[in-house]
């Protein structure tokens, strides 16, 4: 008996010292970026694009559970429509809210155009036909020279700017990311909550039993594609505006299977375990940076051991955001 | 006309043959354990390049040459890297055989990029010229012209092929490897030794990517340590085409992929006119695999896979 009581009462008290030290570090992290170098600024912001774009991804692998190796597609979706709309190549130059509107509605677009086709698939020929889909849009671009400028890329794409603040220094992106993953992370993890999270949740456990107790699975799978084509593309439309800079090069299929990784390697179905991911996957080459190619070496047998050694990812689904807020406030 | 037409029939077989030698890898691993091989492609580029470092050591330190030295360095490299393969099973894929179905996948794809990375670094990055394995013949038949290298390329993969066909439907291990195939535990409990099957097909797939891999270079020319990947996401294609799983499927899939590639290069800018040129290669392959999966999901020759067996229920 007193056993268990200091159990249930000794459990609380960890979670809650651990959450208090989650947050202090990345409050600590936000606060001091504004005083590190351009550099380190432009690495964390790539690290928040990627945790953005896991976030979009984590929806369909995760929470959906089917396994989508095209994502990077939905990531050149928009980064295309910010490069196209608001560039000297096609001589329109749109506002960088507006453009971010477009690409969120091409993303879904594109998402559902994707869902619809591959519906009836489950399992290893889904993964397959994302593969393909993904790498015919890259090869499109890379050919449609007359709109996408092909290899080369579009160069010279505007300043963004909203409302009259002009985003150019890496630190107004660091900005915009940070506030971008909060809404986005938000509105995801209440929509894993909602009534369509769970058809997602049942889609994942058990296909057939789900559409035996009445959920419509070919809607809540579009809805799954669709959200998190629509995150990607905004995630895209970011990275554009802020490599100032398009070319198929960023669109290949390694950085779709990077993503699918940092999910895996974090935690599937966790957004702490997307960030635990990114971490290491995306700054850890980043610190290696001065041993060259050995980095990358080592990256990939750092994977295999990580896989091996914690299937379950870095940050188990058990320590999710509910978790943090609980040890928090009390709840 | 005719002889562009037997020119280009010849030259999509030798390109099938080289698809179908590394298709077949990555349908017998699925085959036996419902997985994607990610590293397989590696293989192919492994084959080149062991064979090239063996070609060397014979030429240079033995003193051997000519066409043993040829077949020596051959045999050599695709032996070679069948270990390598088996050696890769047990160090990263053994461990994860009772996890999710997802985790053997992605550790495939931390071995092909650790292999990629690490023949860039010990080899250099740039593409180097590979010595050919034939004497430049050519023949003229009925217009067209096939050179001796297309003739071996086409006899060393039959000869390849048949072996397997006779290993795996004529012989003991052959009967191992599909009751292995067939059903898991059930082979087990026969007292069937599941992980020398497992094992024996690390062996064999490998060995014929390698094989490919040799042909390959040997046929263009040129390796490099980034091959693998194209290459072997073709065969890929090629291996779904005809169904995942069958030995037949994968070579009539490697065949037909590489009939539509040779084909539709050469008609693609003509039917449409010029819009689309030959760069739309890929995405026709593609295109093509896509319309296969909804249309026939299981591939042309593939058994068509009871739902349950492929959801994804305990994946995650």
């Amino acid at each position: 008996m007193a056993a268990a009581d200091t159990l249930a009462t000794a459990r609380p008290r960890a979670n809650r010292t651990i959450s208090w030290l989650v947050l202090a570090i990345a409050i600590a992290l936000i606060v001091a970026t504004p005083f590190l170098p351009n550099y380190h600024v432009r690495v964390l912001n790539s690290l928040l694009i990627y945790i953005l774009l896991g976030i979009g991804l984590n929806i369909v692998i995760g929470y959906t559970g089917l396994l989508d190796l095209g994502f990077v597609a939905f990531y050149a979706v928009g980064a295309y429509s910010y490069g196209l709309l608001a560039s000297p190549q096609l001589g329109l130059h749109m506002p960088f809210l507006l453009i971010l509107l477009v690409a969120a509605c091409l993303g879904a677009f594109t998402g559902i155009l994707l869902g619809i086709p591959v519906l009836r698939l489950r399992g290893d020929y889904l993964a397959i036909v994302t593969l393909g889909f993904g790498e015919i849009i890259r090869i499109i671009i890379n050919n449609l020279d007359w709109l996408t400028g092909g290899p080369q890329g579009i160069a010279r794409l505007d300043k963004a700017s909203i409302l009259g603040i002009q985003i150019a220094r890496p630190i107004d992106f660091f900005w915009l990311l940070l506030i971008t993953v909060l809404i986005v992370g938000t509105v995801v993890w209440r929509l894993e909550r909602s009534i369509l999270g769970k058809a997602w949740a049942a889609i994942r456990e058990d296909q057939d039993a789900a559409r035996g107790i009445g959920i419509n699975t070919t809607n809540a799978k579009l809805a799954a594609f669709a959200t998190s084509a629509t995150i990607g593309s905004i995630a895209g439309a970011i990275f554009a505006a802020s490599q100032r800079f398009v070319s198929p090069e960023s669109f290949t299929l390694q950085e779709s299977v990077l993503i699918v990784l940092m999910i895996v390697v974090g935690g599937i179905g966790n957004i702490f375990g997307i960030v635990a991911g990114a971490a290491i996957l995306i700054l850890l080459p980043e610190l290696l940076r001065e041993f060259a190619e050995w980095r990358i070496l080592f990256l990939g047998l750092l994977m295999i051991s990580l896989i091996i050694a914690r299937p379950a990812g870095i940050v188990p689904r058990s320590f999710g955001p509910e978790k943090l807020i609980r040890g928090l406030f009390g709840k | 006309m005719l002889g562009n037409l037997i020119q280009q029939t010849v030259n999509a077989l030798t390109i099938g043959s080289i698809y179908a030698l590394i298709a077949l890898g990555y349908t017998m691993v699925y085959g036996v354990l419902r997985m994607i091989n990610f590293a397989h492609g590696e293989m192919f580029m492994l084959g080149a390049y062991v064979a090239f470092l063996a070609l060397s050591l014979l030429v240079g330190d033995v003193g051997v040459s000519g066409a043993l030295a040829l077949t020596a360095a051959f045999l050599v490299a695709i032996f070679l890297v069948g270990l390598i393969g088996v050696g890769i099973e047990r160090v990263a894929y053994k461990p994860l055989r009772s996890s999710t179905r997802l985790a053997p996948m992605l550790s495939s794809l931390g071995v092909s990029l650790s292999l990629v990375t690490g023949v860039q670094i010990l080899a250099g990055p740039q593409p180097v010229a590979f010595p050919s394995f034939f004497p430049v013949v050519r023949y003229q038949v009925m217009g067209g012209t096939i050179t001796l290298m297309q003739i071996g390329i086409l006899i060393a993969a039959f000869v390849l092929m048949f072996g397997l066909h006779v290993l795996v439907n004529r012989s003991r291990i052959g009967i191992i490897v599909r009751a292995v195939s067939e059903s898991r535990p059930t082979a087990q409990l026969l007292g069937i030794n599941v992980n020398g099957a497992i094992s024996m097909v690390f062996f064999v797939g490998p060995l014929l990517g390698a094989a490919g891999g040799i042909l390959y270079s040997s046929y263009y020319g040129i390796m490099s340590p980034s091959m693998g990947a194209v290459i072997g996401l073709k065969a890929f294609t090629a291996a779904i085409l005809g169904g995942i799983g069958s030995i037949p499927g994968a070579m009539l899939g490697a065949f037909i992929l590489a009939f539509i590639e040779v084909w539709g290069t050469a008609l693609l800018p003509i039917v449409t006119n010029g819009v689309l040129g030959t760069e739309y290669r890929d995405v026709l392959a593609f295109a093509i695999l896509i319309l296969v999966l909804l249309v026939r999901p299981a591939g042309i020759l593939g058994e068509a896979v009871s739902e349950e067996s492929i959801v994804y229920k305990r994946e995650f």
